[in-house]
């Protein structure tokens, strides 16, 4: 537990970058987790879906 | 002195009536007029009032009827409501919709009306490939940058470049269609009341003959969706008219959804994205808002949870705090 306090709460400029490695790690997870459900939501309809029925090579868009 | 004075005019009105004993009598006692007016008098008065305004109401209505700015008829019947899956909070665009909405755009209604907001690039990743936007792109021609001689010569369309209008300008559109202007479709959902509902109850209302007694204007035909039900746009769209690359059955139905959940995607292309963003927004901030809920609680239980306790001093020991 006081490694933990020495580590990250002892000083503010460790809590702030806590704070801020926290915070992307957090949206990267999240956007990667809600995305997945988006595109299972709607599996299917959307582009990336359809795609491979008209893209004639793989390299282009 | 002058209250009274004043007062007495009205008085005048009444002691021919009420007499003079009366009047003398009031006039030293108060200087409030009506309170001698029979309460009989007064119900009358206002039963007459009453009626008198109900009458002229009644009146009016019975010579104009229940006045709307607009008949029934020039409102336009009101559209279907569709249940558009398109249209589902967390649902995006059935891109493969979109496509053969797309190609009906092309195959039929670009010959009349303009797109005039979408430009290739925006088809990209969307409706076509890139290879297919760019050829579709390369099949008209655009102007090119002025050359050494200032003169502007055409070049084949690119990616930037917007979806090419029929018409040169609104004139020749309207000299082309009868003086009627077909509207830019762009923005077309966002237009309208009603948005897709009303351009699929439009695209697939036109009976095949005016109902009996409707009057349609020259070079106009009969659509009950169409304000005014005359409109100079005639029925476009017939079963079979296009054919499907992905083989769904071209009938009119299917034609009119699929181009109007394109028109839909024109006037509105970030709304897959934004629905996206919309879910995870809502999602995050209803977790954020149950943990400061919680936390409230948490912070707050000990001032909540704590009892005041009156303990009355007991006979004999009033001196406790001496
Ligand atoms: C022959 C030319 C022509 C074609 C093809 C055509 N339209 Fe039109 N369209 C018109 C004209 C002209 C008007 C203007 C009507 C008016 O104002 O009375 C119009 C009006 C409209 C309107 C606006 C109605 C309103 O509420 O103002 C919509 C929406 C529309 N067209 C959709 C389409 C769609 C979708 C297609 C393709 C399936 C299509 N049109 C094909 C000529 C055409």
């Amino acid at each position: 537990m006081s490694a933990l306090y020495n580590a990250i709460f002892r000083n503010n400029y460790t809590m702030l970058g806590a704070v801020f490695a926290g915070a992307f790690a957090f949206n990267m997870g999240y956007d990667t987790l809600m995305n997945k459900i988006w595109d299972h939501i709607n599996r299917g309809r959307q582009w990336k879906d359809i795609r491979h029925k008209y893209a004639t090579s793989e390299d282009d868009e | 002195m002058l209250a009274r004075s004043c007062v007495r005019p009205m008085r005048a009105f009444a002691s021919a009536r009420n007499g003079a004993v009366q009047i003398t009598k009031r006039a030293a006692s108060s200087s409030s007029g009506s309170s001698a007016e029979s309460p009989l008098r007064l119900n009358i008065a206002a039963a007459a009032a009453t009626a008198v305004a109900a009458g002229s109401v009644g009146w009016y209505y019975h010579l104009y009827g229940n006045s709307h700015a607009m008949t029934p008829a020039e409102e336009g019947l009101h559209p279907t409501k569709y249940p558009w899956v398109h249209e589902q909070w967390l649902k995006t665009f059935d891109h493969q919709a979109l496509r053969r909405g797309f190609q009906v755009y092309r195959e039929v209604c670009s010959s009349c009306h303009s797109l005039s907001r979408v430009p290739y690039r925006s088809l990209v990743g969307s409706i076509l490939t890139v290879d297919e936007a760019k050829a579709l792109a390369e099949e008209n021609e655009y102007d090119a940058e002025p050359n050494d001689q200032g003169e502007i010569e055409k070049r084949p369309g690119k990616l930037a470049d917007y979806l090419p209008s029929p018409y040169p300008n609104d004139e020749a559109a309207r000299f082309a269609n009868n003086g009627a202007l077909p509207p830019d479709l762009s923005l077309m959902v966002k237009a309208r009341h009603g948005g897709c509902d009303y351009i699929f109850s439009l695209l697939t209302g036109y009976p095949d003959e005016p109902p009996a007694g409707a009057q349609v204007g020259a070079g106009l035909y009969f659509n009950p969706y169409f304000p005014g039900t005359g409109i100079a746009m005639a029925r476009v769209l017939y079963n079979g008219l296009v054919e499907y690359e992905d083989e769904t059955p071209a009938t009119t139905s299917q034609m009119a959804k699929d181009v109007t959940e394109f028109l839909h995607w024109a006037a509105e292309p970030e709304m897959d994205d934004r629905k996206r963003m919309g879910m995870k927004v809502l999602v995050i901030t209803s977790v954020l808002f149950a943990m400061s809920v919680w936390v409230k609680r948490y912070k707050w239980a000990w001032l909540k949870s704590r009892k005041i306790v009156y303990d009355p001093p007991k006979e004999g020991q009033t001196k406790i705090r001496d």
